[in-house]
C-alpha cells in the first residue's frame, strides 16, 4: 500500500476550558495524510470537543494547529479549517431541513456558484453518494427535513466527502454510523479505507469499538482531556482499549455498606420500554440509585417515565427533579434566586390567596445557607450565579420541596470539583435522612457514591451491580456492546 | 399519475391560490363588474404596497424572527416620500437610504447582543412613529409626480396590480429560492449553526435580510403614497399585522427558514381582497379585520388537517 507520508493536521499543546472545567489539557496529536485515526474515550473525555477545535469551531485556549503543513494558529475558524480543506461531520446533525439535498451541499460550496448552479450541486451530491453509498435511492431535489435521520446522515457524510475547490483533505467523522444500519455502515467503512488509500485523513470518533479496530490504522484513546494512549490499531484489542479508557488510578476502597435492599418494598420500580426480560430498575427508601452508560441511551427516558409515573413505572411518593441542561430545563432565567428556589414548594407559602413573601425568602435564604449558595442576597437575579451555584439552586429547588424521591438527569455538568464534592455530602446526607435518589450520571466518580448502579446501552438495562461489584472496568464493558 | 401531482405537499402550497380563487370568484359573483379591466384595479391596486410590506417581513420571519416596527416603518416612509422626496428628491433619496440602513443596523443589534427581535422592532415602531409625525406632524403632503405616474399606469390588457403583484414575486422568488446566495440565506433560517460551522457569518447574513426588508418596506411607502397621493403618520399602521398574516397564510412559517415569496404575495391580495368582499357583502367596515382573521384560520385550520393526513400513511 503506497500512503503518502507527510502531516495532514497537528494539534500542538492544545487547552481548552468551559468556565471552570478544564475540557482539554493540554493534547497534541498528529494526523498523517493516508491514514484513519480512531478516536475512542468515555462520555466527557474530550472527543467532540477535540473535533470542534480542529473543525475551527472552537477557539483553543492555547496550542498551536497546522493543517497540511501550514501553521494557522491564531487565524484558524470555522472558514478557514473549511478552505484548509478540513470537514467535519458532527454528531448532531447540521443540515438545513427546509433546504434540498442539492442545496445543503451548496451551502458548504461557496464556488458552485452563477447559472446551472443547482445542476452543479446535485451532480455533486449525487456523485458524491453514489460513491459512499452505492444503491442509496436519495433524490437530491427532496427536501431534507422529509427524509429519515439514516439518509440525512448519509447526505451529510457524502457532502463531506464532496470536493470542489477547497478539497476535503481531513474529514472527522463525529459517531457516524449511530443512525446506520450494518450494511450502510459497512458501506461507509469501505469508503474510508478507499479514501485513506487515497492519501486522504480521516478521524473516526466511535463507540463501537470493533468498528474502529477494524477501520483505523492507528487509534488514540483520550481521557479527561489528555491523550493517554497512541498506538498502532493492531496493539490494541477491546479489553485493553477499554482498559485504557478507565482511569489507571487505584481504585479506591469501595466498604460494602449494608444494602438497604434486605428489607421493606422498593419506592420505585420501572422497567425502559425497550426492556424485553425481567430486568427493572429497582430503589428502595434511602437509597441512591446510578444510572450509567454511554449518554443518550436510555438514562433521560426512564427518569422521566419515573417523574411522570408513565410507562408503567410503579413510584410511591412525590417526586422531584433536578435538570442537567440549566439553561432549557432548569432556571427561569428573569426570576431572581429566592424564587428559583422557592417554586419547587410554593403551596407552603400560601396564606389565602396570596403568596407570603417574607416566608418564601427565608426558605430561600435558610437553602443559601445550607446548601452554601455563593451570593450576598438570594433576591439577585438567578443569572447573577456561576454555573455551579445556579445547579445548587436547583438542588435547593428539588430538596426543599416535600418529594420523597428525587431524580437528577445527569445534574452536574459543567460544574467544577468544590461544587461537586459539596453536593455529594449533601446527597448522602439527604440520602441517610430517607430520601431516595436517582442519578443519572456520566462520569464515572460519581457513580461511586451510588448504592447500586444500572448500566444503560442502546434503551436497555445491560448490567445491574452493586455497591460492593461495581468497578469502572465493568461499567465499561458493559456500556460498550460485547460484539462490536 | 394524479396521486403523484396532488401530494400533501403540493396540495398545502396550493392553498394560498386556492383561497385566492375562492375569494375572487364570490367577489364576482357578488359583483360582476368587478370582472373587468377597471374593476381589477380599483379592486387590487391597494395590495401593491401590502404586498411588498409582507415580503418585508417575509426577510425577517426567514431568519427566525419578527418585525413589529414594519407598519410604523413604511408609514415614516409614506410621510418622507410625500414632504422630502418631494419637495427635494436628493435630500428624500438620502433619507430613505439612511433608513434601509438603520434596519441593517437593527439586524445587527439583534444578532450581536442576542436580543429577542419582538422586543427591539416594538421598540423601533415608536421610533419610526415619532419620526413620522415630526416629518409630517399634519396629513398632507404631496406624491411626487413620477411615482403617481408609475403607480397610475394603464397597461394594455393587463391592469397594473397584477403585473406589480406577478413582477414582485418573481424577482423576490428567483432572489431567495432559486439564486445560490439566496439558498445560503433560507438556511440560516433552517440550521444557523450549521451555516456557521460551514463558516458564513450569521452576523453579515442578518444585516443582508434586515436591509432587505427595510429596502422592501421603503417601496411599499413609496407605492402606498402614489396611490393615496398624500401621506399620514398613521397611515400603514395595520401592516404590520396585515404583513405577518400575509406570511403566513402564504406557507410561511415563524421559524425553520419555511417560506414562500409567490405565497406571501398571494397571501397579500387574499388579505386585501378579504376587505373589499365585506363591502360587497354590505356589511360594516369595522368587521374587516375580523374577516380576515377567519381567512387565516381557516386557511391554516386546512394546512394542519392536510400535515396530518400526511404524517397518517
Amino acid at each position: 500500500m503506497a500512503v503518502p507520508s507527510g502531516s495532514a493536521a497537528e494539534l500542538d499543546g492544545v487547552d481548552k476550558s468551559f468556565g471552570a472545567v478544564r475540557a482539554l489539557a493540554g493534547v497534541s496529536l498528529a494526523l498523517h495524510n493516508g491514514e484513519c485515526l480512531g478516536l475512542v474515550g468515555h462520555n466527557g473525555a474530550g472527543k467532540s470537543t477535540l473535533m470542534n477545535v480542529l473543525a475551527g469551531v472552537l477557539v483553543p485556549d492555547a496550542g498551536r494547529i497546522a493543517v497540511g503543513g501550514t501553521d494557522l494558529t491564531g487565524r484558524f475558524d470555522a472558514a478557514a479549517a473549511h478552505q484548509a480543506g478540513v470537514r467535519c461531520v458532527f454528531q448532531e446533525l447540521s443540515l438545513c431541513p427546509n433546504l434540498t439535498v442539492a442545496e445543503n451541499a451548496r451551502i458548504i460550496h461557496p464556488a458552485i456558484r452563477g447559472i446551472g448552479w443547482r445542476r452543479q450541486a446535485r451532480d455533486l451530491i449525487e456523485g458524491q453518494l453514489d460513491k459512499v453509498f452505492p444503491g442509496h435511492g436519495i433524490d437530491p431535489d427532496t427536501l431534507v427535513g422529509d427524509l429519515s435521520i439514516a439518509r440525512r446522515q448519509m447526505v451529510e457524510i457524502a457532502r463531506a466527502f464532496s470536493v470542489t475547490e477547497s478539497p476535503a483533505r481531513v474529514v472527522i467523522l463525529d459517531e457516524p454510523t449511530s443512525s446506520l444500519d450494518t450494511v450502510v455502515a459497512g458501506q461507509l467503512l469501505d469508503f474510508v479505507r478507499r479514501y485513506v488509500s487515497d492519501g486522504g485523513a480521516c478521524v473516526l470518533i466511535s463507540h463501537l469499538l470493533g468498528e474502529v479496530l477494524s477501520a483505523a490504522d492507528r487509534i488514540a484513546v483520550m481521557r479527561d482531556g489528555g491523550v493517554v494512549a497512541l498506538d498502532r490499531a493492531s496493539a490494541f484489542d477491546r479489553g485493553s482499549l477499554v482498559a485504557a479508557m478507565g482511569s489507571v488510578a487505584e481504585e479506591r476502597g469501595i466498604e460494602a455498606a449494608a444494602s438497604k435492599r434486605a428489607s421493606g418494598a422498593p419506592v420505585v420500580r420501572a422497567k425502559p420500554k425497550a426492556q424485553s426480560d425481567a430486568v427493572e430498575l429497582i430503589a428502595h427508601r434511602g437509597e441512591v440509585v446510578g444510572l450509567a452508560g454511554l449518554s443518550g441511551h436510555g438514562q433521560t427516558d426512564l427518569i422521566v417515565q419515573v417523574f411522570e409515573g408513565s410507562g408503567g413505572a410503579e413510584v410511591s411518593g412525590a417526586v422531584a427533579l433536578v435538570a442537567g441542561d440549566r439553561q432549557s430545563d432548569g432556571v427561569f432565567p428573569l426570576w431572581s434566586i429566592a424564587e428559583n428556589i422557592s417554586i419547587g414548594s410554593l403551596r407552603r407559602f400560601l396564606s389565602g390567596l396570596l403568596l407570603d413573601r417574607g416566608g418564601e425568602r427565608t426558605f430561600a435564604e435558610d437553602w443559601r445557607q445550607k446548601i452554601g449558595i455563593r451570593t450576598p442576597d438570594v433576591s439577585a437575579p438567578i443569572l447573577s450565579l456561576s454555573g455551579g451555584n445556579q445547579q445548587k439552586a436547583l438542588f435547593a429547588r428539588a430538596l426543599g420541596s416535600a418529594a420523597e424521591i428525587v431524580v437528577m438527569d445527569d445534574p452536574m455538568r459543567g460544574v467544577d470539583i468544590g461544587t461537586k464534592q459539596e453536593v455529594y455530602a449533601m446527597i448522602r446526607d439527604e440520602a441517610a435522612k430517607g430520601r431516595t435518589f436517582l442519578w443519572y450520571t456520566t462520569e464515572m466518580d460519581e457513580l461511586r457514591n451510588c448504592d447500586h448502579v444500572y448500566v444503560f446501552r442502546d434503551g436497555v438495562i445491560a448490567a445491574d451491580l452493586a455497591r460492593g461489584e461495581m468497578t469502572e472496568e465493568k461499567v465499561l464493558h458493559s456500556s460498550f456492546r460485547a460484539d462490536a | 399519475m394524479i396521486a403523484r401531482v396532488l401530494t400533501p405537499r403540493a396540495i398545502r402550497s396550493a392553498l394560498p391560490v386556492i383561497a385566492l380563487a375562492v375569494i375572487l370568484v364570490a367577489i364576482f359573483w357578488l359583483q360582476p363588474r368587478t370582472m373587468s379591466y377597471f374593476g381589477l384595479n380599483l379592486l387590487l391596486n391597494l395590495a401593491i404596497p401590502i404586498a411588498l410590506a409582507t415580503i418585508a417581513q417575509m426577510f425577517i420571519l426567514c431568519v427566525n424572527d419578527l418585525d413589529l416596527s414594519i407598519g410604523a416603518f413604511v408609514s415614516l416612509v409614506a410621510c418622507i416620500t410625500a414632504t422630502w422626496l418631494h419637495d427635494s428628491p436628493l435630500l428624500g433619496t438620502l433619507a430613505l437610504a439612511g433608513l434601509v440602513l438603520v434596519y441593517a443596523g437593527v439586524g445587527a443589534l439583534i444578532h450581536l447582543r442576542n436580543l429577542p427581535s419582538i422586543v427591539v422592532t416594538l421598540g423601533m415602531s415608536f421610533v419610526w412613529l415619532g419620526l413620522a409625525v415630526l416629518v409630517l406632524p399634519t396629513p398632507g403632503g404631496k406624491a411626487p409626480e413620477w411615482i403617481r405616474a408609475l403607480m397610475t399606469l394603464k397597461p394594455a390588457y393587463v391592469p397594473f396590480p397584477i403585473i406589480a403583484s406577478v413582477l414582485i414575486a418573481g424577482v423576490v422568488h428567483f432572489a431567495l429560492m432559486r439564486s445560490a446566495y439566496g439558498t445560503v440565506l433560507r438556511g440560516a433560517g433552517g440550521n444557523p449553526k450549521s451555516l456557521e460551522r460551514a463558516g458564513w457569518s450569521m452576523l453579515k447574513i442578518k444585516m443582508t435580510m434586515f436591509a432587505l426588508a427595510g429596502f422592501f418596506g421603503v417601496l411599499s411607502g413609496m407605492a402606498l403614497v402614489g396611490l393615496t397621493t398624500s401621506a399620514d403618520a398613521n397611515i400603514a399602521l395595520r401592516y404590520t399585522l396585515l404583513s405577518i398574516a400575509g406570511v403566513i397564510l402564504g406557507g410561511g412559517e415563524f421559524v425553520g427558514g419555511r417560506i414562500s415569496p409567490v405565497g406571501a404575495v398571494v397571501g397579500a391580495i387574499v388579505l386585501t381582497l378579504a376587505g373589499s368582499f365585506l363591502s360587497f357583502l354590505r356589511l360594516n367596515p369595522d368587521w374587516q379585520i375580523g374577516a380576515q382573521g377567519a381567512i387565516l384560520i381557516i386557511v391554516l385550520a386546512l394546512r394542519v388537517l392536510i400535515s396530518r393526513a400526511e404524517a397518517r400513511p
